[in-house]
């Protein structure tokens, strides 16, 4: 008979070990959370939606709710073309595909929503991955190894950060958007030593977009590849909507685009779009493309349809914009400080003091039925709060007001604005 | 210690200084992280600045090396040789 204590998974055995606790890193962290989550605020990182009636729209503690805190750019999540198009395919090819796509796991629908990508961008390379993070990390760690240099601006997304720790590449990060900066590492650096230059079109928490013209000369010039993170700007910059480098003319320097199903496409996946043929080896050799399951057929049929309709979409393009515009000077107008002078993207960054009245106005709005993203330090850069607004080309012009309103009210009630 | 290492540290220290607002005794044992308490976006504009004043770069893989002043100064002197 074996006692419970005697059990291999039983904690009380472990306790009697000295080892450090391997949860004991986090404890700062968990006591600045429930300090906070004790002064009686709801969780900001706890938001579940109930039912979802529009790209716009959600029902969130029993409330109806304006969704301003989505990547939901273009509003297709529930375009009828992207749904039939979803449910057909969950029917013909069943589920899921149960494989990596080197194995089993590449469908006609894989082949048909790379086809999409390269004629939306113009390029004749494309690869699909299963996530937009999977897609940086794959393509950075494979492409920057151990003695190449990775030179990446210090705001970058995670995914990135991750991709140059897993490929283990020397690792420079240039002050956010600097170009000056960026010239005098890229000039520091070994003549003969590989170079990957990651950029990304439109910074996510401040919504402010890069000066893409000049640093992708730049890289160029001393002779590195240049991979730009268009995750935040698919569907709505440049002619075709191919994004920021496309819109500052400099798209065709650009060796890698990196992208997301998971924001104007309005589904889940990421890719990586070139015009590099050698693109097509790095299927074999990049491990988060090898071993990790392909996306479901549904997916990747929603993703065909929404990005072939992304091609014509100049007047969600123009509403879009508009929208972004109209809700940056209103806020300006109402006493708000804005992370970017001007609408730069479709993200307005709203500044704050500090966490408790970031946290105060974030449950003051909820309350009133807008929901808007917090974000904190290390997410954001320079120990700054905000509540990051992004808007969506379904948001119509009454919602704006409506968005306006709710903040005017709140910032009083919260003493954010006068 | 020799001279030009008696002079990258003092070089070194000097830089330090604007970041230093608890006024910590700088020494080559100082630790960035437990005696300066430096947070990731001091580290950060302090590495720039480093680097804009000796004209080198310090990749961050040998920044999670560094953990003391003192190999800090050792890392500067290296890149600049
Ligand atoms: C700049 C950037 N790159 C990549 C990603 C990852 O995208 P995904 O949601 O497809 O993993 C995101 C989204 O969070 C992002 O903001």
């Amino acid at each position: 008979m074996t006692e419970p204590g005697n059990q291999p998974d039983d904690p009380g055995e472990q306790a009697t070990v000295t080892s450090r606790n391997l949860f004991d890193k986090f404890e700062p962290l968990m006591q600045e959370r429930n300090r906070l989550l004790d002064s009686g605020i709801r969780d900001p990182f706890a938001i579940v939606m109930d039912e979802v009636k529009s790209p716009t729209e959600a029902i969130i503690d029993g409330r109806n709710t304006i969704l301003l805190g989505t990547y939901n750019y273009m509003g297709m999540t529930f375009d009828p073309d992207v749904i039939a198009a979803g449910k057909d395919a969950l029917d013909r090819f069943g589920s899921g595909t149960t494989g990596s796509r080197v194995l089993n796991g590449t469908y006609c629908g894989h082949m048909e929503v790379e086809q999409a990508l390269k004629e939306f961008y113009a390029m004749d390379h494309a690869m699909v991955f299963s996530t937009g993070y999977q897609a940086n990390l794959g393509i950075i760690s494979t492409l920057a190894g151990k003695g190449d240099y990775v030179i990446l601006d210090a705001d970058s997304h995670a995914s990135i950060y991750d991709g140059c720790f897993l490929g283990n590449a020397e690792t420079v990060r240039f002050r956010h958007n600097n170009v000056e900066n960026l010239a005098k590492r890229l000039e520091r650096l070994p003549r003969e030593a590989g170079k990957l230059v990651v950029l990304e079109g439109v910074y996510s928490m401040l919504g402010d977009i890069a000066p893409l013209d000049e640093m992708i000369p730049l890289a160029k010039q001393h002779g590195a590849m240049v991979l730009v993170d268009e995750a935040h700007s698919m569907g709505f910059f440049g002619e075709n909507g191919r994004g920021v480098a496309e819109a500052q003319g400099v798209i065709d320097q650009v060796d890698f685009i990196i992208g997301t199903f998971s924001k104007s496409v309005g589904t889940v996946g990421g890719f990586c779009v070139s015009n590099h043929a050698k693109t097509e080896f790095l299927r074999l050799v990049c491990r988060p493309y090898t071993f990790t399951a392909s996306l479901p057929p549904s997916v990747v049929a929603t993703a065909a349809t929404s990005i072939r309709k992304l091609m014509h979409a100049g007047d969600k393009r123009a509403h879009l914009w508009e929208n972004s515009k109209r809700l940056h000077k209103g806020l300006r107008d109402l006493g708000f400080r804005l992370a970017t002078d001007e609408a730069e993207s479709a993200i307005l960054a709203v500044l704050l003091d500090d966490q408790e009245q970031a946290v105060r106005m974030w449950q003051a709005l909820l309350e009133h039925g807008l929901y808007v993203n917090m974000a904190r330090p290390p997410a954001t850069p320079s120990g700054v709060y905000l509540l990051r607004c992004s808007l969506c080309a379904e948001h119509s012009s009454e919602q704006v007001d409506e968005i306006l309103a709710m903040f005017e009210a709140a910032g009083r009630a919260t003493g954010a604005i006068g | 210690m020799n001279e030009t290492r008696a002079n990258a540290f003092e070089e070194v220290k000097s830089q330090i200084e604007p970041f230093n607002q608890k006024g910590v005794p700088i020494t080559e044992e100082t630790s960035f992280q437990d005696d300066l308490e430096w947070d990731s976006l001091t580290v950060m504009d302090f590495v720039a600045a480093v680097e804009d004043e000796f004209d080198i770069v310090i990749t961050m893989n040998q920044q999670a090396e560094i953990e003391t002043v003192g190999q800090l100064v050792d890392a500067v002197q290296e890149l600049r040789a």
